[in-house]
């Protein structure tokens, strides 16, 4: 080794409210990197960061940065340190301009007075060094999500970061804003600067980065160089297991077409999509983030009341104008943002259980509470859900028995069909089985089942077909024997790049 | 990566609308009663605007850092009375407003350190701050109102400077310092940064805490600046006076594009909004409208004010 180690963790532990995030964390990072952060989401990994940036405090453990140790109590304090971080749900203010942004809180003064032409010119002249023509004067609200990254960079390398954080960069960007940002990774490298790298793209990762680390359930599990170590045992560390027992075995029989749908458009980000369902089918839609693939469905759903379009459903248009009508017709949808969409999380599970549909616990034309304890009840043993009983609050419980809560809320309503939006995101790898059971079981049963991911091994490792959406349209639909992570990376790209 | 920027207008859709809003206003109570662009009545209006717009700064601050201020009615009736009472017991007029502004800044201080610390909705605290100080005037003043005031303390509301009334002048100094400490004080920026996302405000290193209570103070002190001023133009210190006045502070800033949800704002535009309240208030007084249908007129005109704003926004 000829460079010199930037930054060390020792034995670092973290804990919320009696959950253990990060257990004994230990791994170093040598200067001028561009270092893979890898984990499954729960892993820890953003934990890790937020500990590294001073957004959170650690419980154990010590780090080390430029060989001294550093005890972190603010972000302003990692800052001056020299470690930036660029998060997912980026941080920048949307109503003040570019230059403020990259200059918040370091305003350039004069005699304490904001020199707003000092700034807005720096800003430019920073932007202009990582290649970026935008004015400085712009409102950031009217910027891409590409542009407001490069604004999150120019802010980094304006408080002269050593070190800088990238978390999921890609995860919202376009083929060639990819191209871009890898450009502007690489003229950090040249600099000196080291990067962290978090990104869950393995073509990424053995194109951009130099070594690596691999978190699972708050534990590190390796550390290498990219170099020496390939695809497949990558993805082993990450779940933990030989690829082949992550999933379930099928055996669910396909029958006829159960629900098409003709040019679903809503004037913005569906531009006319069509694709029919099978009985007993689990069809997947792939894409990037911002393909369109959520407001597809909603569409369908009729929880958009822009859409426009034709569904079929088992041979019979309909008219489905809002979610109501939608579960009439037994269509189900399982939301993203589980705690936002899919759960009132101060409510108990028995009350979200019956909440879609309460008819079902009703006896003798009153709501009956001890019909629906049972139906709960039912659910509970059936989907496996962890809770102390049937009147624990849902926002006591782990990510992954929430989402079996809602999904157990679907399932009381018997729909035919079931739409699941991202249905494991943000739970661990144990749960994430339980629900690919649960899914598996579902199909078998001969209910359709739409299942949108990001994962892609999630859909290669599900579905009997997928659709594959590029920018609101249906760029490609792959067999399950056609199945490669290349192959949905092509579509889901444009088909022109790879 | 740069094509798509949007061109910057220096001018928006929005900027225009308060303007031509105002000035169709003024056209239609001039067409209805030529008396309304009489100097006389033009500097009645001002007048009577300048409190609610002096009192509009601070709810302007709190709305754009995303908070709201309920008690700045109440405190403007502390704070007259409480200068009211300090001038009959023969403090000099200057020391006697001195002193009740500052009452009005501790107040709302407070209001900023029981939020940010005691961590309640600043909805909640002003709510209960409404109260107190209320009934804080009531008690002191046994609802009686206070008056026998010094003759050169009725200047300051009623007296004029080069021709304008002194209220008015009050108010455009405030509106200059207001405007210099939102768009060239590191502070001005950080209700900003604060209102549009607290998060990245909190990561970028401002001390939204300290922020906060900064915030929570100017809205005291602009309250305490427009109850001096109102004392001194009603002459006494009215146990009703400035009575709802926080719904017509937030109203001018609402009507004049400030967003309740934070992060956006203005203050000419707040200064406007006032205008335009004033005016219809003033057109209705001419037209011998009943308070009681100005009531309804007003609640309209925000509704529709902001109704124009959501959906030039949304769609």
């Amino acid at each position: 080794m000829d460079k010199k180690y930037i930054l060390e963790f020792q034995n670092i532990c973290k804990s919320f409210i009696g959950v253990k995030a990060l257990s004994d964390i230990s791994f170093k990072i040598r200067q001028g990197d561009v270092h893979a952060l890898l984990g499954e989401n729960g892993a820890g990994k953003s934990t890790l960061m937020k500990i590294l940036s001073g957004a959170y405090t650690k419980d154990e453990g010590k780090i080390y940065f430029e060989g001294q140790e550093i005890h972190l109590k603010s972000a302003k304090e990692s800052e001056k340190l020299g470690i930036s971080i660029i998060y997912q749900e980026l941080n920048l203010i949307p109503e003040l301009s570019v230059a403020e942004n990259i200059y918040l809180a370091r305003q350039p003064l004069k005699k304490g007075i904001i020199d707003w032409k000092t700034m807005n010119k720096d800003a430019e002249d920073m932007l202009g060094s990582i290649d970026m023509k935008i004015p400085p004067r712009t409102k950031v609200a009217a910027l891409s999500v590409a542009q407001r990254q490069m604004i999150e960079i120019a802010k980094a390398i304006s408080i002269n970061a050593k070190l800088v954080i990238m978390d999921e960069p890609t995860s919202a960007l376009t083929d060639s804003e990819t191209r871009k940002l890898f450009k502007v990774i690489q003229s950090l490298k040249s600099r000196g600067i080291t990067v962290i790298y978090i990104s869950h793209r393995m073509e990424e990762i053995f194109e951009i980065c130099d070594s690596y680390t691999i978190m699972r359930d708050g534990r590190f599990i390796s550390s290498g160089d990219i170099k020496d170590v390939s695809t497949d045992k990558i993805i082993e560390d990450l779940v933990g297991r030989p690829l082949t027992q992550v999933f379930p075995e099928k055996n669910n029989k396909i029958g006829e077409v159960v629900l098409e749908a003709r040019d679903i458009s809503n004037g913005k980000e569906v531009k006319g999509v069509s694709f029919n369902l099978r009985e007993g089918e689990i069809l997947g839609f792939a894409g990037l983030v911002g393909a369109g693939r959520t407001e597809t469905l909603k569409a369908v759903f009729g929880a958009d009341k822009h859409a426009k379009g034709e569904v079929t459903l088992y041979g019979k248009q309909v008219g489905i104008k809002s979610p109501k009508d939608a579960i009439q017709y037994g269509i189900g949808f399982l939301p993203e943002d589980r705690k936002k969409e899919g759960l009132v999380t101060e409510l108990s599970v028995l009350d979200n259980v019956v909440m879609a549909k309460p008819e079902k616990a009703i006896s003798k034309g009153v709501f009956s509470a001890a019909k629906a304890r049972e139906i709960c009840v039912r659910f509970i043993r059936e989907l496996m859900i962890k809770t102390p009983s049937e009147s624990q609050k849902t926002k006591y419980l782990s990510g992954g028995n929430q989402q079996k809560v809602v999904l157990a809320k679907w399932l009381n309503c018997e729909p035919g069909v079931i739409i699941l939006d991202e249905p494991t995101r943000g739970i661990d790898v144990n749960a994430k089985m339980e629900i690919y059971n649960i899914i598996v079981k579902l199909a078998e049963q001969g209910k359709s089942i739409i299942l949108i991911s990001s994962e892609m091994q999630e859909i290669i490792g599900l579905c009997d077909r997928v659709n594959i959406m590029f920018e609101g349209r249906i760029s490609g639909e792959l067999s399950r024997e056609e199945l490669t992570q290349e192959e949905i990376m092509k579509y889901a790209t444009g088909g022109s790049s790879l | 990566m740069n094509e798509k920027v949007k061109k910057e207008r220096k001018w928006n859709w929005n900027d225009f609308a308060i303007l031509i809003i105002l000035v169709v206003l003024i056209v239609i109570m001039a067409i209805i009663n030529p008396v309304f662009l009489t100097l006389n009545n033009i500097m009645n209006i001002a007048r009577q605007v300048s409190i609610v717009a002096i009192a509009g700064i601070g709810m302007t601050y709190v709305l754009i850092s995303a908070e709201i201020d309920l008690s700045v009615g109440s405190l403007v009736g502390l704070t007259g009375v409480i200068a009211a009472m300090a001038m009959k017991e023969g403090m000099p007029i200057a020391v006697a407003c001195l002193l009740a502004i500052a009452v009005s800044v501790f107040c709302g201080f407070m209001n900023g350190v029981i939020h940010t610390y005691v961590k309640i909705p600043s909805f909640i605290v002003t709510m209960g701050m409404m109260n107190i100080a209320r009934g804080a005037v009531l008690v002191l003043t046994n609802s009686y109102p206070v008056t026998g005031l010094p003759e050169e303390f009725k200047m300051l509301g009623r007296g004029y400077m080069l021709g304008i009334p002194i209220p008015v002048v009050l108010m455009f100094a405030c509106y200059i310092i207001g405007y210099f400490v939102l768009k060239y004080m590191k502070f001005g920026r950080s209700i900003y940064a604060i209102g549009g996302n607290i998060e990245a405000a909190r990561l970028s290193g401002i001390s939204v805490s300290k922020n906060k209570v900064l915030i929570h103070t100017i809205c005291g002190l602009t309250a305490g600046i427009a109850g001096v001023v109102l004392a001194a133009r009603l002459f006494s210190g009215q146990p009703s006076a400035g009575n709802g006045m926080e719904l017509d502070a937030i109203a001018a800033a609402v009507i004049g594009g400030t967003s309740t949800a934070g992060g956006k704002g203005r203050l000419w535009g707040t200064l406007l909004g006032a205008l335009i309240l004033g005016i219809i208030t003033n057109g209705m007084n001419l037209m011998n409208i009943s308070t009681n249908w100005q009531y309804i007129m007003q609640g309209a005109i925000i509704i529709v004010a902001v109704g124009l704003d959501r959906i030039k926004n949304n769609d």
